[in-house]
């Protein structure tokens, strides 16, 4: 077939330019400035490790609260009314078409000790708090970038759901609680793992939110990396180790989430 | 129960719109200061257009937007015609590459293409990086979305039309035109709004791979280092309102063709009933 | 109305978009007995069954069970159980766990799952099949999958919708002999909807025809056809010739002017009336011995027997012998008194009945495609 030909251009590029650039990664990982093979990148690893944990912790817990908030929005905007739902759908990706720097920017502005939240706070007479700089700042504008990523991926399969399986567990004798523990949560469970992967892995690797909320006390491994490729510590080598640890662990994460996803695929799959 | 699911809804919308206000208001501050209110103004507005860092970087923004999208639509349905005819061991082993730059975390992605330019530019001089290189990384990071929007038309496509079309006497390419081309046009356009939407959006690869060529969100980053200037806020009040209007416009004619759609439905199923 | 009567729907009116979808409906149903609500799409009567199953509340009008109003009662507190169009099984779980749902939710001891389980998969001829996915199954086993899970909670009332539309006319077959088999064991009621006549005919103990939200006719199989109210029933009940006529007086119908005698009376003199005549009740004979004489214009071969146009005087005939005669043959018509069925006149009176514009093609139409809609 000649058809196959078209896809040339594609496979030419993707090679050149998303193949080759992680095999230097690697590459870059195993050796030192003088291109000479050496473990040391790799041995360095370790002095990180409290802060690849901290990214881990802060990107995981981000990740619950996303569920936590988005699974009852999904499920609100899964049952309404079709014109609505456009609507509501059109409300919550809008956000995202501002630039995320200033929407972070704009959390600083109100969580800053003279922000806006504290003033307020004086106002009603209220002790001021504490929230810049802070692990839970970090945490919040985590959620607040990513929460549109878990919504719709779990909205989309939830409207998918056949209105007749929910009525057939009703005809069978399932209550509302019912009907939402046995055929909505589990149908929905594709949705979640697709949501996880799409807010976890930013979350994780983030280095804008952490520097802008986070101050220089609650370093992330992303904002290591992007010290060592352009900002003032400048390794290559040790940055590239770093990535590749990075992307491993976060392959290693999406591996146990897929393999959830399959669980609930090899059944739900007719859905989608 | 419906009390508590349109309280939730406006406290989600509430939460996602909060800084977005803020920003909005502060674009009408007197004082640089933010978050401290002295008076109203349009100056920042003025300045805005004078400004040419900001001017510059829009257009970097712009133009790396529109060429990348292009580019990535040409090469990604290309890519899905291609894909779309080959075995299926062959597929899924190439579906599982597209995967990589959709999956891979951002900063490892922007961080892979900077060594390789890096590297070509010590060694050969050429690809510093600036336009050009900003340019490849985003066509790079557009191009699975384009082929994951194509694919599944493809799929959906009746491909007796495709062999009608032949057996109607059109060749190969002809027909790709004529038939195969009407069919994917919808998967193209999201392809190609998903594109542009990514590259005007982009940060992390930008900063990597950008050098000398500044987009708006890598000024942005240097400036939110320092102090942003309420200039900023300006700007992206109006990308935000233009933005608005265009979903608000879109979103319209959707429910109006929805609302058609219902009635026509309603008229076909009428006229079933008059048939008996 | 006796004893036995379990379902009630009085004076029940529905609409949605403010588009009336049932008129003013009643009807009464029996404790065991075989139910099929007929029509075309659109005619309500999947409405009906929504109402009965508690997914659905009518604007007036009120729905008993076992003689207590259940209007505000929810599906899952109703001793009803439906069979969905399409299945609508739980892709989530596998057969076992789909048919034990039921079971499970009422928390019955594990025991007594596993056992009425079995017992409804041996019912429906599956047994062996619980570990498998439900995606995996084929049609005619989905719907299986499907009595067997509505049957597993012991309804009083089964409601099925539709349920052998997806499946191709062989299965078809085999499932309404099953369906009929396993109501008369259960002996509970069977609530069926369909559109398809032959369907409704061969299963039901009492046929209720509707059309435009309202019913047509109810009585059992024969009832309904031999004796249709209107020339709506006659004409989606079989192949019916329909010809205006007057009923001179009880036995004597006039049609075209010319007298006939029949066994129908209780009509008011002179009254206009709707004729009905079944195609295989009318006998060929030769050209002038019989009431009527036509020129044959189309002939089908049918298998048992053979499908004729007759024209006669610009009004088409359908005529069903196993007997040939070829096109263009003048032929004579003869029909027994006892073979005209006389209808008081409706808002149906002329839209059927007269096979001029006749065509094999226009008889598949016919069938509507509730399915693909």
């Amino acid at each position: 077939m000649k058809a196959k030909k078209a896809a040339l251009p594609y496979l030419v590029w993707m090679l050149l330019f998303t193949v080759v650039p992680l095999g230097l990664v690697a590459y870059f990982a195993f050796t030192d400035d003088t291109g000479r093979f050496t473990w040391n990148n790799i041995l360095r690893i370790g002095e990180f490790i409290p802060t690849l944990w901290e990214s881990i912790k802060l990107g995981g817990i981000a990740t619950v609260f996303c569920i936590l908030l988005g699974y009852p929005m999904a499920y609100i905007v899964s049952r309404s009314k079709a014109h609505v739902q456009q609507t509501m759908v059109m409300i919550l990706m809008l956000p995202m078409w501002m630039n995320f720097l200033l929407r972070t920017y704009a959390w600083m502005t109100l969580l800053e000790d003279t922000g806006l939240i504290n003033s307020l706070l004086q106002l009603l007479g209220l002790p001021a708090a504490h929230m810049i700089n802070t692990p839970g700042a970090v945490v919040l504008g985590m959620v607040y970038n990513f929460l549109p990523f878990m919504i719709l991926p779990i909205y989309s399969v939830m409207v998918k759901i056949d209105v007749r399986v929910v009525e057939a567990a009703q005809d069978l004798g399932a209550n509302a609680l019912q009907v939402f523990r046995r055929v909505i949560l589990p149908l929905s469970i594709p949705g979640i793992c697709s949501g996880v992967t799409m807010v976890f892995v930013p979350a994780v690797s983030t280095f804008v939110i952490s520097k802008m909320l986070g101050g220089s006390l609650n370093m992330l491994i992303g904002d290591v990396i992007e010290m060592m490729f352009v900002g003032s510590s400048l390794n290559f080598n040790l940055g590239a180790a770093l990535s590749l640890v990075l992307m491993i662990l976060i392959l290693i994460c999406m591996a146990v989430m897929n393999h959830f996803d399959d669980d609930a695929d090899a059944s739900g799959g007719i859905l989608l | 129960m419906k009390v508590f699911s349109k309280v939730y809804t406006a406290l989600i919308f509430t939460f996602l719109y909060a800084p977005i206000l803020i920003l909005i208001i502060f674009s009408f501050n007197q004082s640089k200061t933010r978050g401290l209110w002295t008076g109203f103004t349009l100056k920042w507005y003025g300045e805005l257009f004078r400004d040419k860092d900001i001017m510059n970087a829009l257009s970097v923004t712009l133009i790396v937007a529109v060429v990348a999208s292009v580019v990535a639509v040409i090469i990604g349905t290309l890519a899905a015609v291609g894909v779309f005819s080959m075995k299926k061991r062959t597929r899924s082993l190439i579906m599982a590459v597209n995967q990589i730059p959709m999956v891979n975390p951002e900063i490892v992605t922007g961080i892979s293409l900077m060594l390789l330019f890096v590297l070509i530019y010590n060694s050969t001089g050429m690809f510093e990086t600036g336009m050009g290189t900003l340019l490849i990384a985003h066509i790079t990071f557009c191009i699975p979305y384009v082929l994951l929007s194509v694919l599944p038309k493809l799929r959906q496509m009746n491909y007796s039309i495709y062999e009608a079309a032949l057996d109607l006497g059109c060749n190969p390419v002809k027909a790709f035109f004529k038939v195969i081309l009407p069919e994917i046009v919808p998967g193209i356009m999201t392809g190609f709004l998903m594109a542009f939407t990514l590259s005007l959006d982009d940060f992390v690869i930008s900063l990597f791979t950008g050098g000398s060529a500044q987009t708006l969100s890598v000024l942005i980053y240097s400036m939110t280092k320092k102090r942003v200037s309420p200039t900023i806020n300006a700007l992206s009040t109006l990308l935000f309102v233009s933005v608005l209007i265009l979903l608000i416009l879109a979103n319209l004619g959707q429910i109006r063709s929805m609302k058609r759609a219902d009635q026509k439905a309603r008229a076909e199923k009428g006229q079933g009933e008059m048939k008996r | 109305m006796g004893n036995d009567c379990l379902i009630e729907l009085k004076n029940i009116d529905v609409s949605f978009d403010g588009e009336q979808i049932l008129h003013d409906l009643n009807l009464t149903i029996r404790d065991g007995e075989f139910v099929t609500l007929l029509g075309p799409s659109g005619c309500g009567k999947t409405t009906t069954l929504r109402l009965i199953g508690g997914f659905l509340q009518p604007d007036r009008g009120d729905v008993l069970f076992a003689g207590k109003r259940v209007n505000e009662i929810p599906p899952h507190k109703r001793q009803v159980n439906t069979i969905f169009q399409k299945y609508a099984l739980f892709p989530h779980l596998n057969v076992f766990e789909n048919v034990a749902f039921g079971m499970r939710i009422k928390k019955k001891p594990k025991a007594e799952i596993q056992k009425k389980t079995e017992e409804m998969l041996e019912l429906v001829n599956l047994k062996g099949f619980g570990k498998r996915s439900v995606n995996s199954l084929s049609g005619g086993q989905q719907q299986r999958v499907a009595i067997a899970r509505a049957l597993a909670n012991e309804p009083r009332v089964l409601l099925l919708d539709e349920p052998l539309g997806a499946l191709d006319l062989k299965l078809r077959k085999d499932m309404q002999v099953e369906l009929k088999k396993i109501q008369q064991q259960l002996g509970i009621t069977f609530i069926f909807v369909t559109h398809d006549q032959e369907e409704a005919l061969s299963m039901s103990d009492t046929v209720v025809v509707m059309d435009k939200g309202i019913i047509q006719q109810i009585g059992s199989p024969e009832d309904i056809y031999n004796e249709p109210k209107n020339a709506f029933v006659a004409d989606f009940i079989g192949e019916s010739n329909i010809v205006d006529g007057v009923m001179r007086q009880d036995r004597l119908v006039e049609i075209s002017g010319v007298q006939y005698p029949c066994v129908d009376s209780g009509f008011a003199k002179d009254e206009p009336v709707d004729v009905v005549v079944r195609p295989e009740d009318i006998d060929v004979v030769t050209a002038g011995t019989g009431f009527l004489t036509g020129v044959v214009t189309g002939i089908t071969f049918k298998g048992v027997h053979y499908e004729m146009i007759v024209d006669v005087d610009g009004f088409k005939w359908m005529i069903q012998s196993t007997d040939m005669e070829p096109v263009g043959k003048t032929i004579g018509l003869h029909i027994e008194p006892d073979a005209f069925h006389i209808m008081k006149r409706s808002e149906y009176s002329g839209k059927f009945g007269d096979y001029s514009t006749f065509s094999d093609e226009m008889d598949e139409d016919q069938q509507p495609d509730e399915v693909i809609n």
